[in-house]
């Protein structure tokens, strides 16, 4: 008799814990797990056979926000992506503002990048930058290349350096003048 | 085993040491099959200077090149004289090499044993060739396999500047803190030692040196808030024997009661934390990254230390010892004897580890044993090496940002509007890479110039706060360089270090990043970044020959005698370096902030040269 209740008491927590799981329902995925396991942040478009369905893509949740534009050129700096990437010109690491991506230019494989790290030199920051934050810079770096609204991108930047968009014009480069 | 071991040193250095003894005696008698061992080097100076009371630039020459520097005093000066300043316009190109590798080739090849050593830039390959057979064929090749992650904390791209032979080995450094040593005949590995650690912003891009049977080696992270230090292994087991740090209390910096330096300035206890706000010592920068001096009399080896981190002046109150500042310590144990900082609490990114080239100079009529330091700063010293004196340090470029060294107190006095920090300056002379920044000056005993491949960079910057995060740059400067006075961006230079004053300069369009060679011919060799290799009248700095590499040349020239007698100059070809990032990193020109500025200076050199790494190797017909 004992044991019965005892059974019974076990088999009712495990229907209970499998309800648990079967209650569960991801009704959005976040863009998050999308861009690190995703379709999203396929980093090559030769597919073998053609495409089987269109490419998931995900959206930038902070695209076109100036704050958050903003927030990601600040953490930029004070992650010291800057100390690599300069403003956007590259120096240790690979130029951001650039038609040609290693590793793809898309939102998600920004995000990807920034995540995992990549095996050149690129650290991993998962686990050191919080997801939202990471969102931002990946913002900030596509307004480098014109990805983002120009009503919502700074007209220069924080730097000694005006912004790069002002300078892919005409002008080139600053030269070895003076 | 021990015991037999060293006996058999022992004989082998005193019959080193007899053979020395003829050869001193019997000019024009050759040695064959020498430079087995270094020993002979050094044995031979000692004795040549106690033969004829020689000047320790004086160096006996095997007509091979089993170092960087050439020798121990650094000088860079080949004794041979087949090509000369007559005939070196015929200069043709005998074979060349692709090391396969697109990144910046700062390294000088070694030739010994009628072999050349070729070190390449990340990932460290080793290259023998086999200079017994026409073309020079692989011998073999060693390949290291550093992390391919170091790659994200090498500041100023993935160079390596070379290697140094040792008593049948081959001694490098990978860009992922490790030393290796090589069995020069087979190519096997022998050992290889971790020094540090990637994740706190360490590599290692320097020759190493060898004296004493140890192996000296400096790690590289300036701009990534390391802590500096020097390392001494056992040549044979690569076993650590000792590591002076750059920073920290006297028993990390191997301070103790023979560390007697000149200036009041240096003296006192633990100077490396009090001259520094709390911590901050602890990432404060002073690596040893360059080059390494030894002078056998006097037993004492120099080398200087890198910037302070972050660059940004503000936010690292004090003097910041011992960076930006030259050491002299014993080899055996690292203890320090003296020491002097060229730039206290430095402004503008002066590392102080330019070569230092060891000369017996007459001075104001006094015959003083000396080093000659071309400093970043863009002053020319010359100090007493046995006592870290200084006799002089005049500018050897356009610079703004200093007035003098008072040479009672040893202080540089510096120009108060050229103080950098939060606030903006402009028009700061000379840029962060110095009036020169690694590339290595020669001397030639034969003339008494020094020949100083250089730069002539002015710059803007603005500080902002750097925030640390172990394994990324600690900088805190946004810089930009453009072209000093005169709008070239480069000069190479002879100097006269007993008059303090320039002889001859030629203007180079880019920055001169090679190194230089100067032979007893009155030939002086050197590249440009648009890929010529040159030779100069080494009197007058006359052009006699130039030919055009395939890439911008920022190697180390070397010359040496081949197997079949003819003299013969090497020099790697392969753009790249901190002022060449812009081509061999594919920058963007339009942000003038990149690779810490010198893209600014550099938007136009990817119409000038493309990358790739190749040697080249010229001889008379």
């Amino acid at each position: 008799m004992k044991f019965g209740i005892v059974k019974i008491a076990i088999c009712c927590f495990v229907f209970i814990l499998g309800g648990c799981q079967r209650e569960h329902r991801d009704i959005q995925p976040s863009p998050t797990r999308l861009a690190i396991y995703g379709d999203a942040a396929r980093e090559s478009p030769l597919r073998p056979g053609g495409p089987v369905q269109p490419q998931a893509v995900v959206a930038n949740p902070y695209n076109g926000s100036a704050y958050d534009i903003s927030e990601g050129q600040r953490l930029f700096n004070w992650y010291n992506c800057s100390g690599c990437h300069a403003n956007g010109g590259g120096g240790i690491g690979p130029p951001l503002i650039k038609k040609e991506w290693i590793y793809g230019g898309e939102p998600a494989n920004l995000f990807d990048t920034i995540v995992k790290g990549r095996p050149n030199g690129m650290p991993s920051w998962g686990g050191r930058i919080p997801e939202y934050q990471i969102w931002q810079i990946v913002a900030f770096i596509r307004s480098l290349n014109g990805e983002q609204p120009k009503s919502a991108t700074a007209s220069r930047q924080d730097t000694l350096q005006p912004n790069p968009q002002n300078l892919m014009s005409e002008r080139g480069g600053g030269g070895a003048t003076k | 085993m021990q015991n037999v071991s060293e006996r058999l040193r022992t004989l082998a250095y005193e019959t080193v040491r007899l053979l020395t003894l003829i050869y001193s005696v019997m000019s024009g008698w050759r040695i064959v099959a020498q430079g087995k061992n270094i020993v002979f080097a050094i044995s031979a100076a000692f004795l040549l200077s106690i033969a004829a009371g020689a000047q320790i630039q004086n160096q006996p020459d095997d007509g091979q090149w089993v170092m960087a520097a050439k020798n121990y005093a650094s000088t860079r000066f080949s004794t041979l004289t087949q090509i000369n300043s007559q005939n070196v316009g015929n200069l043709k190109l005998a074979w060349t090499f692709s090391t396969g590798l697109t990144r910046g080739h700062e390294a000088a090849p070694l030739v010994v044993n009628n072999t050349m050593h070729v070190v390449t830039p990340y990932p460290n390959y080793l290259y023998a060739l086999d200079l017994t057979k026409p073309g020079a064929p692989m011998k073999w090749m060693y390949q290291p396999h550093p992390e391919p992650a170091s790659q994200g904390v090498a500041c100023c791209d993935v160079v390596n500047r070379g290697a140094a032979y040792y008593n049948g080995k081959i001694y490098y450094n990978t860009l992922d803190v490790h030393t290796v040593a090589v069995d020069a005949d087979t190519g096997k590995e022998v050992w290889n030692t971790k020094l540090g650690d990637i994740n706190l912003g360490e590599s290692i891009t320097m020759a190493p040196i060898v004296v004493k049977g140890k192996v000296l080696v400096g790690n590289s992270g300036g701009e990534f808030g390391v802590r500096g230090w020097l390392t001494a292994l056992d040549a044979d087991t690569g076993k650590m024997a000792w590591r002076a740090y750059s920073t920290g209390p006297d028993s990390d910096v191997l301070i103790g009661p023979n560390f007697k330096p000149f200036y009041q300035s240096e003296r006192g206890k633990d100077l490396g934390v009090k001259t520094w706000t709390g911590d901050q010592w602890k990432i404060g920068g002073g690596t040893g990254w360059t080059w390494i001096s030894y002078d056998p009399d006097l037993d004492l080896i120099y080398y200087g230390t890198s910037n302070p981190g972050p660059w940004n002046p503000e936010q690292r109150p004090g003097d910041n010892k011992w960076t930006s500042a030259l050491f002299a310590r014993t080899p055996e144990t690292g203890e320090a004897i003296w020491a002097y900082q060229m730039n206290p609490h430095d402004l503008h990114d002066y590392d102080g580890v330019n070569e230092n080239i060891l000369l017996d100079l007459n001075i104001n009529g006094q015959q003083r044993k000396v080093l000659a330091h071309p400093d970043r700063n863009g002053r020319l010293y010359i100090i007493d090496r046995s006592n870290g004196q200084v006799l002089s340090a005049e500018a050897f470029v356009y610079v703004n940002t200093s007035y003098r060294v008072d040479l009672q107190t040893g202080k540089l006095i510096l120009n108060p509007d050229k103080a950098t920090g939060f606030k903006t300056i402009r028009d700061a002379c000379p840029a962060p890479p110095g009036g020169k920044d690694w590339q290595p000056s020669a001397f030639s005993p034969k003339t008494g110039f020094i020949y100083i491949p250089h730069n002539n960079l002015c710059y803007e910057t603005q500080g902002l706060q750097a925030n640390y995060i172990a394994g990324t740059p600690y900088v805190g400067m946004n810089v930009r360089m453009y072209a000093g006075p005169g709008s070239n961006r480069g000069v190479y230079s002879a100097w006269d270090p007993v008059k303090a004053k320039e002889v001859w300069s030629i203007k180079e369009n880019f920055p001169v990043w090679s190194g230089t060679v100067v032979t007893a011919g009155d030939v002086a060799f050197y590249g440009t970044m648009d890929g010529w290799f040159k030779a100069v009248n080494a009197r007058d700095g006359k052009p006699l020959w130039q030919f055009k590499t395939g890439s911008g040349i920022i190697g180390q020239p070397v010359i040496y005698k081949g197997p079949d007698g003819k003299e013969c100059v090497a020099v790697m070809s392969g753009v790249g370096g901190w002022s060449g990032a812009i081509v061999a990193g594919g920058l963007n020109p339009v942000d003038g902030t990149g690779a810490l500025g010198f893209v600014n200076a550099m938007a136009d050199l990817g119409k000038y040269t493309t990358k790739g790494g190749m040697l080249y190797v010229f001889s008379l017909p």
